[in-house]
């Protein structure tokens, strides 16, 4: 029975989706392919370990900046186009807080060229020493305040620009946040200046080397502090969304919202707390982003943002883990891309990567699972 | 409907005179503010030509947005890339060849000017089909996030080291990558006189260009004469959509646009329909892409961002999507207020004051603080007139989107039928039934 009912329903998905069996095949292919270079040794093992070091921390960035995104997304039933800047402004308003505290409010460089993160290069972070070990509390603060700012600054635009449409269909609000995701971008740039600025103290960094067969990988306290922050928040989120009374209000609005509000829901409180978790949680994402590569510029988020809609799309819009699979995924095909194709087109190979999953399954791969 | 009371009331009734008193109403405003600042005749010309460029430009590329998204319906936010392929594959095609490969420039075929033009617009156009086959039976959001990737995806393969350059034939021709490629084929206008035998109408006109600008006065007539080019590319378009749009494959996409399913209720094969209609917006696009920057001398890949697709939106949304007067409207209305005009504004603050801006928003406020001085500030703002006009754009979308959604003109409803509904008002036959009318 078990035989022949696999075997029927293997017969369905290849004859319902003959893309996806393409699909799966390719990637079977390129699997293989990466282990017989591998075994040729025409790729070195630790080289590919450093890829996938580096492809999951940009996976777990992404994921943890696509809940926000994906709660948005089918609770309030549009694409935020702003929420890369919202990236951006958590940690430009993070940063700021971490140079203030590292550089002793004032007593080692001039108080307006910390605000501004070293806007025009007054200051330098490496100058600063700023690195998790060696400032701790800055940084910690920092990231609180990326947190908060983030959050902040959703709940206003929340307030001024969304919720007077709230009525209105999902591409009325999508060119809405478009313009949003303008202002805010280029507000940021006039303000903030638009230099790319290093923000760590790249050598003060505490690394571990790890032997790997032909070779070591080398993990940073940064590396460690990206994995303990996103891991511990994705947690957390789930720990909320599963156990707390907002979670299931916030489970039954994506669901369906006219239900929910007959339902008694308090719908606004919900879109105001969703929001506040997804502005929380894209704020340190972008915060723990800059502290991992070390540098800052006003694009950061505008970036990331078409990857986290890669992200979000692949694991099924809505679906919390599937924004964090969908990440990990997004984050490992863009780092890993590069043992077969040039690595100028590795974020190409991420977009790919989102097409095609469009077409063999657009209700991506957690489907059907509102934000649980 | 209201009918028009008066014969004034009745002109601006016509399309064309609302576009013709629009554009009549920028060009015053420029040349007004050109005179109190004392241009000359050289600054003028070149104003005007600079305005028309912009003006036309981006009724053009409204125009061909229009087709997707006023009248399809089609989410597209991919524009730039469409622009992208099309200047790229013409200057591919049209550039002069080099055939030493030492010498570290890229070379094209070498082929005319006009054969490049085609290229560009028929490769915009197959990309556009190539986008079209997975995107378009996507739900309008996934396509938005479709199309956006795809156009960035352009500007990766543009900028990449792998196709900066290779050999095909013995010629050296390739994309150039970060540095660009360079427009070595000379002065469209030109050729396109040379062309058509008028190379003795050329001089004159640049002679007659010379009468009142002394040195070198081919330059500004080379402007002036692509700005009406353009003008003609626009009325061109806007003549080909206003038909297409009133064709029976013009109602097909509208009843798209309102409800997909109906249409296929009804039997139309709107897979079909729509494919058509997005490739032929994108090959429009890529014409377009191609005029705006034929002669800019030297494109560079990352100038084909997404906030240029962003821009011909806010034209459109100007506008109101869904009418073709609106699209171009809203063109000229975006190039003269919301493109050009804080440029304009910037050189004429420029021109009145000696701007010492200072480089840091932070060196801006801080004399605010000591002595209350505000012109470090103000400097800083006309310095960064260009970051402004973006966060301006911004928040005029967010205002459009609030309060006039449809935008000047998407409130008209096009008829759908080809014979008119409605009876008219002015009958000749006395009513029999005592005239009793409802007005």
């Amino acid at each position: 029975m078990g035989v022949t009912e696999s075997y029927s329903r293997g017969r369905e998905l290849v004859e319902g989706n003959p893309l996806a069996l393409v699909f799966g095949l390719l990637i079977v292919l390129l699997l293989f392919d990466l282990v017989g270079k591998l075994a040729s040794g025409a790729v070195q093992v630790s080289s590919v370990a450093v890829l996938v070091k580096d492809g999951l921390a940009r996976g777990l960035v992404i994921g943890l900046a696509g809940i926000g995104l994906s709660m948005t997304y089918s609770i309030l039933n549009f694409a935020n186009f702003a929420h890369g800047d919202y990236i951006t402004a958590g940690a430009f308003s993070g940063w700021a807080t971490t140079y203030l505290i590292a550089g002793g409010f004032g007593s080692s460089a001039n108080v307006g060229s910390l605000l501004l993160v070293g806007a025009g290069g007054s200051v330098f972070g490496g100058a600063l020493g700023i690195s998790v070990t060696a400032t701790p509390v800055a940084v910690v603060g920092g990231m609180v305040v990326a947190g908060g700012g983030a959050i902040l600054l959703s709940l206003v635009i929340d307030r001024l620009v969304f919720e007077p449409i709230r009525d209105r269909d999902g591409i009325t609000l999508l060119i809405t946040s478009i313009g949003v995701a303008f202002a805010l971008r280029y507000t940021i740039q006039f303000v903030f200046g638009p230099s790319k600025r290093g923000t760590t103290a790249a050598g003060g960094v505490p690394t571990l080397s790890v032997p790997v067969v032909d070779g070591t990988v080398r993990i940073t306290a940064h590396d460690a502090t990206l994995a303990v922050v996103a891991g511990g928040l994705m947690l957390g989120v789930h720990l909320l969304l599963q156990r707390t009374r907002l979670g299931k209000a916030m489970r039954a609005m994506a669901d369906n919202e006219d239900l929910a509000r007959v339902t008694g829901i308090p719908t606004e409180r919900v879109v105001r707390f969703t929001w506040i978790i997804g502005g929380g949680l894209t704020g340190v994402a972008g915060y723990v982003f800059v502290l991992w590569k070390g540098t800052l510029g006003w694009f950061d988020g505008w970036i990331l943002l078409l990857l986290i809609f890669a992200a979000v799309i692949l694991g099924g819009i809505g679906s919390i883990y599937g924004a964090i699979v969908g990440g990990l995924v997004i984050g490992l095909t863009a780092s890993l891309s590069v043992v077969w194709i040039p690595s100028s087109f590795s974020r190409a190979s991420a977009f790919l990567m989102m097409i095609l999953i469009l077409v063999v399954k657009p209700t991506g791969l957690f489907s059907g699972r509102s934000t649980a | 409907m209201s009918t028009a009371d008066s014969p004034l009331a009745a002109l601006w009734e016509r399309d064309a005179v609302k576009i013709g008193v629009l554009l009549a109403g920028i060009y015053l405003a420029y040349v007004l503010v050109g005179v109190v600042l004392d241009y000359g005749v050289r600054g003028q010309l070149n104003s005007i030509a600079t305005l028309t460029f912009y003006v036309a430009l981006f009724a053009l590329l409204s125009l061909a947005l229009n087709l997707h998204w006023g009248y399809t319906g089609m989410f597209n936010i991919g524009v730039v890339g469409f622009m992208a392929v099309g200047i790229y594959v013409m200057a591919v095609v049209s550039k002069a060849p080099a055939t030493e490969a030492a010498a570290g420039s890229v070379g094209g075929l070498g082929l005319p000017l006009w054969v490049g033009v085609l290229a560009g617009t028929v490769a915009a156009g197959l990309l556009g089909l190539l986008v079209a086959l997975p995107a378009l039976r996507l739900r309008a959001d996934y396509l938005a996030i479709v199309t956006v990737a795809m156009s960035e995806m352009v500007r990766f393969t543009f900028l990449s080291g792998t196709f900066q350059r290779f050999e095909v034939g013995g010629l050296v021709i390739g994309f150039g990558g970060g540095s660009g490629l360079l427009l070595d084929f000379g002065s469209p206008v030109e050729q396109l006189f040379d062309a058509l035998f008028l190379g003795g109408v050329y001089d004159g006109l640049v002679g007659l260009t010379g009468t009142v600008i002394e040195n070198n006065p081919q330059p500004v007539t080379n402007g002036l004469l692509y700005g009406v080019l353009l003008l003609g590319a626009v009325g061109l378009y806007y003549v080909v959509l206003g038909r297409l749009g009133n064709s029976p494959f013009g109602r097909v996409l509208k009843a798209i646009r309102e409800d997909e399913d109906a249409a296929n209720a009804l039997g139309k094969d709107t897979k079909a329909f729509k494919t058509k209609a997005f490739v032929l917006g994108c090959a429009l696009m890529g014409l377009g892409g191609i005029l705006w920057y034929m002669t800019s001398g030297a494109i560079t890949p990352n100038t084909y961002r997404p906030r240029l697709t962003f821009f011909i939106w806010i034209a459109l949304i100007i506008g109101g999507a869904g009418s073709n007067t609106g699209s171009v409207m809203g063109g000229a209305l975006f190039a003269a207020l919301l493109f050009q005009g804080p440029r304009f504004l910037q050189s004429v603050v420029n021109n009145l004051v000696d701007v010492e801006a200072p480089s840091t928003f932070g060196q801006a406020l801080a004399p605010i603080a000591g002595a209350g001085d505000l012109a470090p500030l103000g400097f800083y703002v006309i310095d960064s007139v260009r970051q402004l006009q973006l966060i301006v754009m911004g928040l005029v979308l967010i205002f459009l989107m609030h309060r006039r959604p449809e935008g000047l003109l998407g409130h008209r409803k096009e008829p759908a039928a080809s014979v008119e509904l409605e009876r008219r008002p002015d009958r000749e036959t006395p009513y029999t039934d005592g005239g009793e009318t409802d007005e």
